[in-house]
C-alpha cells in the first residue's frame, strides 16, 4: 500500500475527529468546513482503495484476499454515509457522526495496510 | 436538547430517529456491514474450523442490521424492531464473551462478541447499552 497517503490520511483523520468531537462538546453543529474536510478526508481514502484494488489485480495478493476486499469496500463507504447522516442531522449529534467516523478511519487504514503486508498463498 | 421539536402533532416516538439517534444508526450500520463480510468470509472459507463460532458471526450480524433498519425506519415499529434486536445484542455479548473466556475449545476463533467484543475496543458491549437506553427515553408515552 502507499505508506506515505495512508500517514496523510491518518493524521489528518485523528486531526478532524478531535475537532468534531470538541464542536460537538461544544454543542456546534458540523459546519460547511468540517463536512468538506470530511468529504476531502474520503476523497484521500478512496485514493488509497484505488491503490489497494490494484495491488488486488498486480503480482502481490495479500494472502487473506476476502477480508481485504471488506475492508476496502467499508473503507470506500466510510466517510461519504459520514457526511450524508452528518447533514441531516445539523445539530450537534451530526458533529459526533463526523468526530467518530474520523477516529474510526485510522483503523480502517492500519488494517488495511496489516492485511496488505502478508503476501502469498 | 437540541433535537426536541416543540410541535405537538409530532408524536413522541418520532424523534428515536434523530439527534443521538443518528449516531447509533451511523455505528450500528458500520457494524451491521463489517459483521456481515467477517460472517461471509468465516462462512465461506473455512466453515469447519469453527461452525459454532461462524454462526454466531452471522447470527449478529443479522441482529445488527435489524437494529439498523430498527433506529432507521423509526416510529413505534422501528422502535420495537430496535428494542428487540438491542435486547438480544446485549444478551449475545454477555453469554458469547462469557462463554469464550470460561470454554476456548468451542471459540477458536473469534467472533464480534468474544472477550465482550475486546477486539472491536469493546464497542459491542457499550452499543447496546446506549441503544438500550436511548429506547427508554424515547419510549411512546402511554395512551
Amino acid at each position: 500500500m502507499n505508506g506515505p497517503l495512508s500517514v496523510v490520511i491518518i493524521v489528518a483523520a485523528l486531526a478532524l475527529g478531535v475537532w468534531c468531537l470538541i464542536r460537538a462538546a461544544l454543542n456546534r453543529p458540523p459546519s460547511r468546513f468540517d463536512l468538506l474536510a470530511t468529504a476531502v478526508l474520503g476523497l484521500l481514502v478512496t485514493v488509497l482503495v484505488v491503490v489497494g484494488v490494484v495491488i488486488l489485480f498486480g503480482g502481490e495478493r495479500p494472502s487473506e484476499t476476502t477480508t481485504f476486499v471488506g475492508y476496502l469496500i467499508t473503507a470506500f463507504v466510510f466517510a461519504p454515509a459520514a457526511v450524508l447522516l452528518a447533514r441531516l442531522e445539523p445539530t450537534r449529534w451530526g458533529s459526533v457522526i463526523l468526530g467518530v467516523a474520523c477516529l474510526t478511519i485510522p483503523v480502517l487504514v492500519l488494517r488495511l495496510e496489516q492485511i496488505a503486508a502478508v503476501h502469498g498463498g | 436538547m437540541a433535537e426536541r421539536t416543540p410541535s405537538s402533532t409530532r408524536p413522541r416516538d418520532a424523534a428515536l430517529r434523530t439527534g443521538l439517534g443518528r449516531v447509533l444508526l451511523f455505528v450500528y450500520g458500520v457494524f451491521a456491514l463489517s459483521a456481515s463480510a467477517r460472517a461471509s468470509v468465516q462462512i465461506a472459507t473455512k466453515f469447519s474450523e469453527a461452525p459454532l463460532a461462524y454462526v454466531l458471526s452471522a447470527v449478529a450480524a443479522v441482529i445488527y442490521i435489524a437494529a439498523t433498519v430498527g433506529l432507521a425506519v423509526g416510529g413505534r415499529r422501528g422502535r420495537r424492531i430496535a428494542l428487540a434486536s438491542c435486547s438480544v445484542e446485549m444478551i449475545g455479548v454477555l453469554v458469547v464473551g462469557t462463554l469464550s473466556i470460561g470454554d476456548k475449545a468451542a471459540f477458536p476463533d473469534a467472533t464480534v462478541w468474544s472477550d465482550y467484543g475486546s477486539g472491536y475496543g469493546y464497542v459491542p458491549l457499550v452499543l447496546p447499552m446506549i441503544g438500550l437506553w436511548w429506547l427508554w427515553r424515547h419510549r411512546p408515552a402511554r395512551a
